[in-house]
């Protein structure tokens, strides 16, 4: 018989992270620090919009670049916000999700023998999309002890001839890491020494709590070279709508889109009145919400040093990656045994790669209560693993 | 934000958040969390705290009915309404009175044992009084939200417990 499955697929991380997950859905009332998505529904006025579009009949495929309407605003948007200039008319797509958005760019960019730098741990496709398309990820560490910030020595180390891309995700999910301009800039420079490409993937931007979100483009020469990528999902609370968004250089918004348009088509004409509704009047309950998330932060950070997992405070997302080190266990013997014996749900850093080990991914997009709950019985957890 | 603000948002939403818990949320000492809390109560910002019932939910046969009362009235020479208004408020049957704009002056809401009660509330306590010069009375026949709180049970979440 032939060979039905290709070597990247078969060789791609099985996900053995996938065990632990199906045994957190089939378990009742867990308390759960283990979601990456905000803890409240879409607000009312969007899914509201929704709505009506689908009573006006808004049923149909839109441009493949996605409504003109759509990409206006997210052009004005980036003006305002940032000050960004990007033309709606080339320089937008608007995608399924972020998701589909990497998966473009990855394919547009990246081929045979190309290396990504991809900062670990990370959220768990950049390195298979990588793989998929060819290319091979380079990852770079970044440690509890860096408070998981990208070195640019590190880059400047792994860099050669062949590397023609990183990607930066930040604020990050799972550290929560973020950079300051100044930190920036010094990555920057070394993006430019070689000569790099970059693809920033910034859907966090709005939860950055200790100072003002730097978009990578807005860095000196870094817009022609950089793919800003964004969505709706985390700031809007848009998760299931799958909807997201990418701006950058006309050469390579050309590019996505050719492949985008023989492959989604367009974005779903629901999910994009609704972005619409979102970028129109979604700000207010956006600040409400971040406030909540920092005082969140304090809480969660607070407690676990109290608790004895040390970690740094995070600059954004809503994600601590404590070490538990300490307690001589591995972090998914760790996320096992607080599952069975607690029943609280948090992630093995090891979901992100193999420099997630001894350490555990914290969520705190979940109430107050909650978050309380959990703190109590990790506590009594720890507790119970010293006896 | 200021601290006092922040402290003030936390209570509204949740007013068992104890010092020590804010103290945390907003790196503050617990000490000045203490001291702005009895500050901010003794100067009035925080008037009381207080448990919202879902009195959709909680049904017996003793159930008070509430009406909203739009009140015209003739203001009086220098103190305008509130002379009025606070001869009105005053009743313990008075759980809300507001002044308005528009065709009406004050809106009074009113809480009694039944619609007798209010009605005998209504013609016997704040139409007779002098400058009232007429009332409309509203019955509540349900109620769907108030004060921002949907009197509904809580919706489960329908997020999965875990996603990367």
């Amino acid at each position: 018989m032939k060979k039905r499955i290709i070597k990247t697929v078969e060789e791609m991380p099985p996900s053995g992270i996938r065990v632990f997950f199906d045994l957190v859905l089939g378990m009742k009332d867990v308390v759960s620090l283990g979601v990456g998505e905000p803890d409240f529904v879409t607000p009312w006025n969007i899914r509201e919009s929704a709505i009506y579009a689908l009573e006006e009949g808004y049923t149909s495929y839109t441009s493949n670049k996605g409504l003109i309407e759509l990409r206006e605003a997210v052009s004005n948007y980036l003006k305002r916000k940032y000050g960004m200039e990007y033309d709606p008319e080339d320089e937008i797509l608007i995608t399924v999700g972020t998701s589909e958005a990497f998966d473009l760019a990855f394919r547009a960019m990246v081929t045979r023998g190309d290396k990504v730098l991809i900062p670990t741990p990370s959220y768990v496709s950049y390195g298979p999309i990588t793989s998929l398309c060819g290319g091979k990820p380079v990852y770079v560490p970044t440690t509890p002890e860096g408070h998981f910030k990208v070195d640019p020595k590190d880059i400047n180390r792994l860099c050669d001839k062949k590397t023609k891309l990183m990607l930066l995700n930040y604020p990050n999910n799972p550290t929560g890491a973020s950079y300051s301009k100044s930190e920036l800039k010094d990555i920057s420079k070394v993006i430019l020494k070689h000569d790099l490409l970059m693809i920033s993937d910034e859907i966090y931007c709005d939860l950055t709590y200790d100072f003002n979100h730097v978009p990578f483009p807005t860095l000196p020469h870094m817009k022609e070279r950089t793919l800003y990528i964004n969505g709706f999902s985390k700031t809007y609370a848009m998760t299931g709508w799958r909807i997201g968004y990418a701006a950058g250089p006309k050469d390579i918004i050309a590019a996505m889109t050719k492949i985008h348009q023989y492959t989604m088509l367009c974005a779903s004409i629901i999910s994009q009145m609704a972005a619409l509704e979102a970028l129109k009047n979604g700000e207010r309950s956006m600040y409400e919400m971040k406030r909540e998330y920092k005082r969140r932060r304090e809480f969660v950070i607070y407690r676990l040093n109290e608790i004895g997992l040390p970690c740094h405070k995070p600059e954004g997302a809503f994600y601590a990656l404590p070490s538990i080190k300490g307690t001589g266990l591995s972090s998914m013997e760790f996320s096992s045994r607080l599952l069975k014996e607690k029943k609280v749900a948090v992630v093995p850093g090891t979901a992100f790669g193999p420099t997630g080990e001894g350490l555990i991914r914290i969520s705190y997009a979940s109430s107050m209560d909650k978050l309380k709950e959990a703190f109590i019985r990790m506590e009594e957890f720890l507790k119970g693993l010293k006896k | 934000m200021d601290k006092n603000k922040e402290i003030l948002e936390i209570l509204e939403k949740d007013a068992r958040t104890t010092p020590e818990e804010m103290a945390k949320m907003l790196r503050m000492t617990v000490r000045t969390v203490k001291e702005a809390v009895n500050k901010m109560e003794k100067d009035g910002l925080i008037l009381k705290y207080k448990t919202i019932l879902n009195k959709e939910m909680i049904r017996n046969e003793h159930e008070d009915v509430r009406a909203l009362i739009e009140v015209r009235l003739t203001p009086q020479k220098n103190v305008g309404f509130d002379r009025l208004a606070e001869r009105i408020y005053q009743f313990p049957e008075v759980a809300s009175c507001y002044l308005m704009s528009g065709t009406y002056d004050l809106l009074v809401v009113v809480e009694g044992k039944s619609i007798h009660t209010v009605s005998r509330f209504v013609a016997e306590k704040l139409s007779p009084m002098e400058n009232v010069r007429g009332t409309v009375t509203h019955f509540i026949l349900k109620k769907y939200k108030e004060d921002g709180d949907i009197l509904k049970q809580p919706e489960r979440s329908k997020r999965p417990a875990i996603s990367l």
